[in-house]
C-alpha cells in the first residue's frame, strides 16, 4: 500500500532519530506508518540505517563473558525455529497502525471532540501522545499552535492549511512557529494520525476550556 | 590504502555468505565466526547507550539469537550484516533500556525472486562500505555527534539543535546509499 504521489516526506532528522531509536513512542508509530505507504522515505531510512551499521562497526568492542557463544547456542535450541509472519492482509490502514487500534478503521473507538471532529487516542508511552483525527469533509480542527512538535499523517481524504494541501500518505511536520487551521478538503472526511510531544495551544477561549476534557 | 578497502570489501561478502550458510544449514562454525566479531561490539555498543556489563551481555547474546533465528529474512541487497545487526541491537536497546515498543513499517510485499541479483548485493556491500568511510572521515567533532545520537546520549540542547548534525557533509554518500536501495527495493 504506497502511494506515489506523496509530496510532503519525513526530514533527515526525524528519519534519523527513528533510526537511532530516539523518537517518543507515539513519533515512531507516525513515522513507521509514514514509511509504509512511502518508498521514498523507506530508501532514506535505509540509508540512516546503514549509518547505524557503521557505527556498531567502530564503536570499539567490549569482551564477552567465558561460554557466552555456548550460552548464545542453548538459547538458539532452546526457542526452536521462529515462524514467519504471515503477510499483512489487504487493509486500509498501514501495519504498525492496525496493531495499535487492534484492527482496521471500523475497530477505532472515536470519541467526539466537538463540531463533528472525532478522535481517538492511541495507547503508547506517555513522553508523547497519538492520536487518530477524524474531520468531516470541509469542516476545520480550531486554530491551534504547538509548544513542541507535532506530525499530522493523513490517512485518507486530504487537509488543507496555511501551510499547503495534504493528501494521503503526506506528513506535515509542525513545530512552535506554526499557527495553523486544518480544513478537511471538500471531496471527503479526513481521517489523521497525529503525535504530538506537548499539549496544542489553542488561540481560542472555547477550545482553551474544553481542552483537559478532550486532551486535545 | 586500497587494500584496507580491499580488505573490507572481502570482509562484508564474507559476513553475507555465513548467514546464508546459517540460513541453509544452521552451520554453527559460520555462526561462530559471526559471533566472534559481531558480539563484542553489539556489547560495546549497549554499554555505550547506557546498559551495564551484566545487561548489555545478555542483550548482545539474545541479540546474536535473533540472528540465527531470522537469517531467512536478511536480504543482502539491501543491508550490510553490520547494519542489519544494528537494527536487531537498536530494537533491543528500546526495549530493555527504555522499555518502549518500537513500531515497525509494514514489510514490503514479497517479490517473485527469492534470490537477491548478485549486482545488487555486490554494491550495497560496497555502498556501506564507503558510508563507513565517510563517516570516519568526518572531522571529530561532527562525527561525536552522530556516534552520540546513534549511542542516544545527546543531551536536550543537542537534539533540539539537530540541524548542527553534520548531514550535509555526509549527504552524498548517504545519496549513494539511496540510489542503490531504491533499486533494490524495485
Amino acid at each position: 500500500m504506497t502511494y506515489v504521489q506523496i509530496k510532503h516526506h519525513l526530514s533527515d532528522a526525524l528519519l534519523m532519530a527513528y533510526s537511532a531509536g530516539n523518537l517518543p513512542e507515539a513519533f515512531s508509530l507516525t513515522v513507521a506508518a509514514h514509511i509504509s505507504m512511502c518508498d521514498e522515505c523507506r530508501a532514506r531510512l535505509g540509508a540512516f540505517d546503514a549509518m547505524g551499521g557503521a557505527i556498531i562497526e567502530r564503536c570499539g568492542t567490549a569482551e564477552m563473558n567465558a561460554g557466552s557463544l555456548e550460552a548464545t547456542m542453548q538459547r538458539i535450541r532452546a526457542t526452536g525455529p521462529v515462524k514467519t509472519a504471515a503477510p499483512a492482509r489487504k487493509c486500509n490502514l498501514p501495519q504498525p497502525l492496525q496493531d495499535y487500534i487492534g484492527g482496521d478503521l471500523d475497530a477505532v473507538k472515536w470519541r467526539s471532540a466537538g463540531m463533528g471532529v472525532k478522535q481517538a487516542i492511541l495507547p503508547t508511552s506517555r513522553e508523547a501522545t497519538a492520536r487518530l483525527l477524524f474531520i468531516p469533509a470541509g469542516a476545520a480542527v480550531p486554530d491551534h499552535g504547538h509548544r513542541g512538535t507535532e506530525l499530522t499523517l493523513v490517512l485518507q481524504g486530504a487537509f488543507v492549511d496555511e501551510v499547503d494541501h495534504f493528501g494521503p500518505g503526506d506528513i506535515e511536520i509542525a513545530n512552535e512557529d506554526l499557527n495553523h487551521t486544518p480544513v478537511a478538503d471538500i471531496g471527503a472526511d479526513c481521517i489523521c494520525l497525529a503525535a504530538t510531544d506537548a499539549p496544542l495551544r489553542f488561540r481560542g477561549l472555547i477550545p482553551r476550556l474544553a481542552q483537559p476534557f478532550l486532551r486535545i | 590504502m586500497t587494500s584496507t578497502k580491499d580488505r573490507k570489501q572481502k570482509e562484508n561478502e564474507d559476513w553475507v555468505a555465513c548467514i546464508a550458510r546459517i540460513r541453509e544449514s544452521q552451520d554453527e562454525a559460520a555462526f561462530a565466526r559471526l559471533f566472534g566479531h559481531f558480539a563484542p561490539r553489539v556489547k560495546a555498543f549497549l554499554m555505550r547507550s547506557g546498559a551495564d556489563a551484566t545487561l548489555a551481555e545478555e542483550c548482545a547474546q539474545e541479540v546474536m539469537a535473533v540472528l540465527w533465528q531470522k537469517a531467512h529474512l536478511f536480504d543482502p541487497s539491501r543491508a550490510s550484516a553490520a547494519t542489519w545487526i544494528f537494527t536487531i541491537a537498536r530494537n533491543r536497546k528500546i526495549d530493555a533500556l527504555r522499555k518502549q515498543k518500537r513500531p515497525e513499517p509494514e514489510d514490503l510485499p514479497w517479490g517473485n525472486e527469492p534470490e537477491p541479483d548478485q549486482a545488487d548485493v555486490l554494491a550495497l556491500q560496497q555502498e556501506s562500505n564507503q558510508l563507513g568511510e565517510a563517516i570516519a572521515a568526518l572531522p571529530d567533532k561532527q562525527r561525536v555527534l552522530i556516534e552520540k545520537a546513534y549511542f542516544s546520549d545527546l543531551s536536550h540542547s543537542e537534539i533540539a539543535d539537530q540541524t548542527g548534525l553534520p548531514l550535509g557533509t555526509i549527504k552524498s554518500r548517504i545519496r549513494l546509499a539511496l540510489d542503490r536501495l531504491r533499486h533494490a527495493m524495485k
